[in-house]
């Protein structure tokens, strides 16, 4: 995996996770630019997958088992998109809360990948 | 129970804060059964205690979510019966692996009260017991 690529999209994870946090807090639901942000933040963790793929297929094994790292690539792709929707149909405060937590989810799926990768 | 076709403006378990409770929930019922799965496969042998908790979690996590998604006062009793298993869980197991540590090569969800996921299994019952008692008393008042 790249390092750099991991951090960022951590890094944007947890950003997304305080701006919505924000919403939550001044009881807002998402709007437009929250959702540009989640497709941004989103769109990381696709590149990240295709990273991971393109890295197995050229022989490259994660310390921890290529199953559990496969599962936790599959989650981190999924999971803002999974909050995304949830948001959308919860049109309160809960909505901007949920997709925090999926950044919060997200972050923590980045450490995890990070450690099965290195060891 | 013969009021749901009145309740229009009935308490839905799975909206407002009970979206982050579907959420959150459907997060931990996809990590506790694809690790139990993935562990299972693997390696049964290594730790089979640690990995059928593993997989009794993923069931109760999984249920609670339906419940709350599906709403209705049955529901609504059936979560609540399973958030109180679920947070005797977490206590007996968490209690459990700080007791005997050697029953368990292999850590479950539930090791040390949840530790290794931010202590979200501990906190989650209560949260969701608390909110399907505010759904209760809704319905009552």
């Amino acid at each position: 995996m790249i390092d750099a690529l991991t951090l960022a999209v951590g890094l944007a994870a947890l950003a997304l996770a305080a701006w919505c946090g924000f919403a939550f807090s001044r009881d807002q639901s998402t709007k437009d630019w929250h959702f540009i942000g989640m497709a941004v933040v989103a769109l990381l963790a696709v590149v990240q997958l295709v990273v991971g793929v393109v890295r197995l297929s050229g022989g490259d094994r994660p310390a921890q088992g290529m199953a559990v790292f496969i599962a936790y690539l599959i989650g981190s792709a999924a999971a803002v998109p999974a909050a995304g929707f949830m948001s959308l149909v919860e049109r309160t405060r809960w909505g901007s809360a949920t997709v925090a937590a999926g950044g919060v989810i997200l972050a923590v799926l980045e450490v995890r990948l990070y450690d099965i990768w290195g060891g | 129970m013969a009021d749901s076709s009145s309740s229009k403006a009935a308490f839905d378990l799975g909206q407002g804060p009970g979206r982050l409770l579907v959420w959150l929930y459907g997060v931990f019922t996809v990590a506790a059964a694809s690790r139990s799965i993935v562990q299972m496969i693997l390696d049964f042998g290594r730790a089979p205690l640690a990995y059928v908790l593993s997989a009794v979690a993923a069931v109760v996590y999984a249920f609670i979510t339906y419940s709350l998604v599906r709403g209705g006062p049955a529901a609504r009793r059936a979560a609540q019966v399973c958030c109180a298993l679920e947070l005797a869980g977490v206590l007996v197991v968490g209690t459990w692996t700080l007791v005997a540590p050697s029953a368990f090569p292999d850590a479950t969800v539930w090791s040390d009260y949840g530790m290794g996921y931010l202590f979200i299994p501990v906190i989650l019952p209560v949260t969701a017991m608390i909110w399907l008692r505010r759904a209760a008393a809704d319905r009552t008042g």
